[in-house]
């Protein structure tokens, strides 16, 4: 069907089809915004955002959103005015960029490549890069050492996670990540359990929870919020920025948190597939099941943000260098075993 | 080896302790209070803002004088003997209008000072505190109920009362006085007379003898 527009109108078909994603990370962004600071407000006890637009403060985003569009568009007198101009729209082009592979339903993927996941893990590496430059460009220490910080943290991270995702690729045999999907169909394991990766070897259980906290690392989320971490570095990399360039970095931050909640969806807990077989299946509940599991990670993330504390930077290169990435490569030669024995 | 696996099961067993802690915040009870909207009541006895039942006050002054700040700034005139204030519920006779009764709550400190020498019971805090102001002035709060032209008219009636008494004073006292030199006069009369008399007496064989 889509083959079929695109031959057609090819132009506007493909803004169509681009938009869908950019469409789907605004709509959350000003829910998770407002969701964030709702949860927040709970587990402190507070009731958090409650005026703005009546019903408990729903409207919060918007108003923040036109208040960022009024704000003076700030350039530092020694910065670099190209990089520093450029920056936050490269880190949000990254994350977005990304969003191609995801496949949302079983009938919408953006693009449908063969090399799904390697794309997407080779694109947000470039969000290391724009923030290095927003934090160089700034010409700030603060900036600078939460670049850095950043530099190191998400060149570390990635080792885990590629080599968890790699695990998955391992049993899944495919890159692309609608074919991954279309694996996890059905509910074989143990009669009823749905197909999801999670459940098919207990080895990839290890290899998700590896995955799930180089994720947080690799979003800058709380416990590894180093790159921005308010009390040390005032926000790091974010410092000499305001209004809609300093709101594209949150843009980016939290569309960041949702691709990699998404992808963590789709290799370990069956993307667009129902927990209930062929009940409440099909495209348009695809979606919904796929955004309930990435949102619900989402979720996770944010709870663990108003639970713990930071880590100091020695301690998370600890943590990734010597327990992650030796536990990760040592996970992949164990689920590799087991495919190799069972099946 | 060992050990690391230790560390890893007490990061583990020590993150999802605190995260089952936060859990139950999120579905516990918030304690925020919509302010505007709902407010705490106070306690009692809570210090807030001064009040005066100005149909009690009467006037004595007791509190302006107790207050360590000087921010109750009280003018009475007496009232006059055609009209009668009345009594205050708690049945102490009035006997002065209050032209002025202001109380600076830019100088109060709240030591709740005033309240205890009231005879009446008529000054005290209530609890109402969202009385911010743009301009120190106004915080100066009036209580006296009279009008500008009845305050005129009560001082004016005063005076006259006041200067009619003490033409009355000064008339008694001048009739006393009068009263008194007359008394002195007739005492003298008396004594000349008497003295006469006795001159007489002696002046009769004197008399006789001439």
């Amino acid at each position: 069907m889509i083959e079929g527009f695109i031959n057609n109108l090819p132009m506007i078909t493909i803004l169509v089809h681009a938009a869908i994603p950019l469409t789907i990370i605004l709509v959350y962004a000003l829910v998770a915004i407002w969701g964030e600071r709702k949860i927040a407000g709970f587990i402190q006890d507070r009731l958090g955002p409650m005026r703005v637009g009546g019903w408990h403060g729903w409207a919060q985003s918007i108003a923040d959103l036109l208040k960022l569009i009024q704000k003076e568009d700030i350039l530092p007198k020694d910065a670099s005015r190209f990089l520093f101009r450029f920056a936050p729209f490269m880190m949000f082009a990254a994350s977005y960029a990304a969003f191609a592979v995801i496949p949302f339903s079983s009938s919408y993927i953006g693009s449908n490549i063969n090399i799904g996941v390697f794309y997407l893990l080779a694109v947000t590496s470039v969000l290391t890069l724009s923030v290095i430059m927003a934090g160089w460009a700034s010409n700030n220490k603060w900036s600078l050492l939460g670049g850095m910080r950043s530099a190191a943290q998400m060149v570390s991270y990635e080792v885990p996670t590629i080599a968890t995702v790699l695990t998955v690729i391992v049993v899944s045999g495919s890159l692309n990540l609608m074919t991954v999907t279309e694996m996890q169909s059905g509910n074989d394991i143990l009669g009823f359990l749905p197909n999801w990766f999670i459940f098919q070897n207990p080895f990839l259980i290890v290899a998700f929870i590896i995955f799930f906290i180089s994720i947080l690392a690799e979003s800058h989320r709380v416990p590894f919020d180093l790159p921005e971490s308010e009390s040390e570095l005032v926000a790091g990399y974010q410092t000499e920025y305001s209004g809609m360039r300093w709101a594209m970095f949150m843009l980016a931050e939290y569309a960041d948190m949702l691709l990699l909640s998404l992808l963590g969806a789709v290799l370990f807990f069956g993307g667009w597939n129902s927990p209930f077989g062929e009940f409440m299946g099909g495209p348009a509940w695809g979606f919904f099941w796929f955004m309930l599991k990435g949102l619900l990670l989402v979720f996770v993330m944010m709870w663990i943000r108003w639970t713990l504390p930071r880590y100091r930077v020695d301690q998370l290169m600890h943590i990734c260098w010597s327990i992650l990435i030796p536990l990760s490569f040592i996970n992949l030669v164990l689920v590799a075993l087991w495919e190799v024995i069972f099946n | 080896m060992l050990n690391t696996v230790k560390e890893g099961w007490t990061t583990f067993k020590s993150i999802f302790t605190g995260m089952g802690v936060t859990m139950r915040h999120l579905f516990g009870p918030s304690v925020t209070l919509q302010y505007p909207d709902e407010k705490m009541e106070l306690p009692k006895g809570a210090r807030a803002k001064l009040y005066v039942n100005i149909d009690d006050c009467i006037g004595c002054n007791l509190c302006a004088r107790a207050c360590p700040v000087n921010c109750i700034d009280i003018e009475t005139v007496a009232a006059t003997s055609d009209v009668d204030l009345g009594k205050t519920s708690t049945g102490n006779p009035k006997r002065f209008w209050l032209t002025r009764f202001n109380i600076d709550m830019a100088k109060c400190m709240y030591c709740d000072l005033c309240v205890y020498p009231c005879p009446t019971d008529c000054i005290y805090m209530v609890p109402e505190y969202e009385y911010s102001e743009f301009d120190r002035s106004g915080l100066v709060y009036h209580f006296s109920n009279l009008k500008p032209e009845m305050v005129a008219e009560v001082k004016e009636k005063a005076e006259k009362e006041a200067a009619e008494k003490k033409r009355q004073k000064e008339e008694m006292m001048r009739k006393k006085a009068e009263e008194k030199k007359r008394k002195e006069l007739e005492k003298q009369k008396l004594e000349a007379n008497k003295s006469i008399k006795e001159d007489d007496s002696s002046s009769k064989p004197e008399n006789n003898d001439s």
